[in-house]
């Protein structure tokens, strides 16, 4: 629905200039709602990206001794069932989150979706054909369940793959690092997460394709790539931004569903894990903080990203209010 | 409508092509995997030799596209193979009665949602620039958002543990006029309660902004200015219009069937296709995962072509683009 939404919506605004675009983030920096959804958002994800500094203990440090112990001033939210820190294992399940989402939009949305949705609007015909049928096909199948069955499938092959590419390189720690999981887990949502920017980016070039500058660079002798990438890629940077930001909530909860079912990352902090440790109900009866404290914080997660959402294709297509 | 006849043949001449493609995907990825449900069946203690006899009696050792030619014919004629977590079952025996179970609560939670989810929005947007309306945007896009995931565990924690209306999960099935019913027990409230929440949420969302847009039509305004009073108006003008597109969400609902009995099952332990799902993941259960993911991508195909031909019926609009885009 978004995706419809937003391609009709910037239809009128075709050119974007750093004039447009800042004057877009006013306007979105006008809404309080926005602004507070940006707020959540970035606190989140900043401590996940600076869990390494601000996190006060390791995410797996236990402490035998003061397990399930209640909020105090050196454990603000408490201790699990292994005396591990709440609140740090919540900082670092956002790191996780975070590295997800970032490895996917670039893998997924940046690499596989624009460079296909450039080429296939770009050089149309028999190209545009194969890639957009395979659009559609990917579309057509139930994503989670193939995402599901990849993780379950794949899990340990990947696992040996690093373990022969620790002994290829040297480097020591990568299996245990829980790499494998990530990659893993953000190749498979890759693979289905390119079809909407991928058409997003098609539509917008197939209307560029035609414009007087792209002429006038192939006039002047530009090649393919290059018109491609220096002279259609800057106009739909905006755009782009836009999606991202739509997209980046629905695989922030894939992470964490996945990861629920133990088809995710395992040997880090995820929120998943911890709704997973004490979702049951003797713990939710019997320590209803542990649950508390990651479901408030991807309730809030989700919420953010859907009020940012409506904001921005509220702007994008003011005629829907 | 020779367009869309023409479309339709199209789309559904797809749907055999996806279900083969997702079926060889699935089916090597099975086969292909490292621990094989042969040594988890026969346990770590079993013998090398054991094993082997197993793998030949089961034709496991022929080339791959057998496997799979004779694994299709099996399918179609409904023998989805043995499963491994159920031990000498048979998973369409398995596979139907936990279909039932969550095509059980699943009706009733569509019927609530629509039934709910419909004048719901339809206030909202008649309310729009009161004061009420920033609150009710508000609650619908809260309740939206929060994911079943999250939903469950606060609802448990409120109506199961906290005042203690509720049983914490499971299921019971009562045996009525030679059917087993299991929405009409305490223990489907909760799970009937929190999809209806999110579906409700959304569909109200959807439906507000689907009559913002019909209150701006000419008709509307054509209708009002003919001096009809205000529910006529609404009923037999705007809701109707509006309704149109709600329609196709059915069909999504439908799509997202499986993903959301997967979360919400394994959350409270209810014995539907979403707990089997799980079940059978985690004991590499490829048999049942098959027979699960085929049938899931079935439903999902069906459901997106009504969606498909819903939109082209009731929106000449949408057909004539998709044409022009053609």
């Amino acid at each position: 629905m978004n995706q419809a939404e937003l391609s009709v919506g910037t239809r009128e605004t075709d050119q974007f200039r750093p004039a447009r675009s800042l004057r877009f983030l006013r306007r979105l920096l006008r809404r309080p709602v926005a602004v507070a959804a940006i707020v959540v958002i970035i606190t989140i994800y900043g401590a996940g990206v600076l869990a390494p500094f601000i996190a006060p203990f390791d995410f797996d440090k236990t402490d035998l001794r003061n397990t399930f112990a209640g909020p105090s001033g050196e454990h603000w939210l408490g201790t699990d069932r292994l005396g591990r820190d709440v609140l740090s294992r919540l900082i670092w399940s956002a790191q996780t989150t975070v590295i997800i989402s970032a490895l996917v939009v670039v893998g997924g949305s940046l690499i596989l979706g624009v460079s296909l949705g450039l080429t296939s609007g770009y050089l149309g015909g028999s190209v545009d054909n194969v890639i957009m049928r395979l659009a559609d096909a990917l579309y057509s199948v139930p994503t989670f369940l193939l995402i599901l069955i990849i993780n379950a499938t794949m899990g340990d092959r990947v696992d040996s793959l690093f373990r022969d590419l620790e002994d290829l390189t040297g480097i020591g720690g990568l299996e245990r690092s829980g790499a494998p999981n990530f990659f893993l887990l953000s190749v498979a949502l890759s693979i289905f997460g390119w079809v909407g920017m991928a058409r997003l980016v098609r539509s917008q070039v197939l209307s560029l394709r035609e414009a007087n500058f792209v002429l006038a660079a192939r006039a002047m002798g530009g090649s393919t790539p290059r018109i491609l990438f220096r002279h259609l890629f800057p106009q739909l940077t905006n755009l782009m931004v836009v999606a991202i930001t739509l997209s980046l909530g629905a695989v922030a909860l894939a992470e964490v569903s996945l990861t629920f079912l133990g088809l995710g990352v395992e040997d880090h902090a995820s929120f998943g894990i911890m709704i997973a440790q004490y979702a049951g109900p003797t713990s939710v009866r019997a320590h209803p903080l542990l649950i508390f404290a990651p479901t408030v914080i991807v309730a809030l997660l989700m919420l953010s990203f859907n009020l940012l959402g409506d904001a921005l294709t509220d702007i994008l297509s003011p005629r829907r209010r | 409508m020779q367009g869309l006849a023409s479309y339709v043949l199209r789309r559904l001449l797809l749907v055999p092509l996806v279900l083969f493609v997702v079926s060889v995907v699935t089916f090597a990825l099975g086969r292909y995997a490292p621990s094989d449900y042969v040594e988890i069946q026969a346990g770590p203690r079993a013998r090398p030799e054991t094993i082997e006899r197993i793998r030949e009696e089961r034709g496991l050792n022929d080339p791959i596209y057998e496997q799979y030619a004779r694994y299709v014919s099996n399918f179609v004629q409904g023998d989805f193979g043995e499963s491994v977590r159920y031990r000498g079952v048979d998973v369409e025996d398995v596979i139907l009665p936990r279909l039932w179970v969550t095509l059980q609560y699943n009706a009733v939670v569509l019927v609530l949602t629509f039934a709910i989810g419909i004048p719901v929005g339809t206030w909202a947007a008649l309310r729009r620039g009161t004061w009420m309306d920033p609150f009710s945007i508000g609650t619908l896009v809260l309740f939206a958002s929060v994911p079943v995931l999250v939903s469950v565990p606060l609802l448990q924690w409120l109506f199961a543990v906290k005042l203690g209306w509720l049983p914490t999960g499971g299921w019971h099935e009562r045996n009525i006029l030679g059917v087993e019913i299991g929405i009409l027990s305490k223990q489907a409230i909760l799970p009937i309660g929190a999809l209806t929440l999110v579906g409700v949420a959304g569909i109200a969302r959807y439906m507000r902004s689907q009559v913002l847009d019909v209150l701006d039509q000419d008709y509307v305004r054509t209708a009002r200015a003919k001096g009809l009073n205000e529910a006529p108006v609404v009923i037999r003008h705007v809701v109707r219009n509006a309704l149109l597109p709600i329609a196709t969400l059915v069909a999504f609902d439908l799509a997202g069937l499986f993903t959301g009995a997967l979360i919400l099952e394994t959350l409270l332990g209810i014995p539907g296709i979403g707990l089997y799902a799980f079940e059978s993941i985690s004991s590499r259960d490829y048999d049942s995962i098959m027979a699960i993911v085929l049938l899931g991508a079935l439903v999902f195909q069906l459901a997106m072509l009504a969606v498909d031909i819903a939109y082209g019926f009731i929106d000449p609009r949408i057909r004539l683009s998709a044409e022009a885009r053609r």
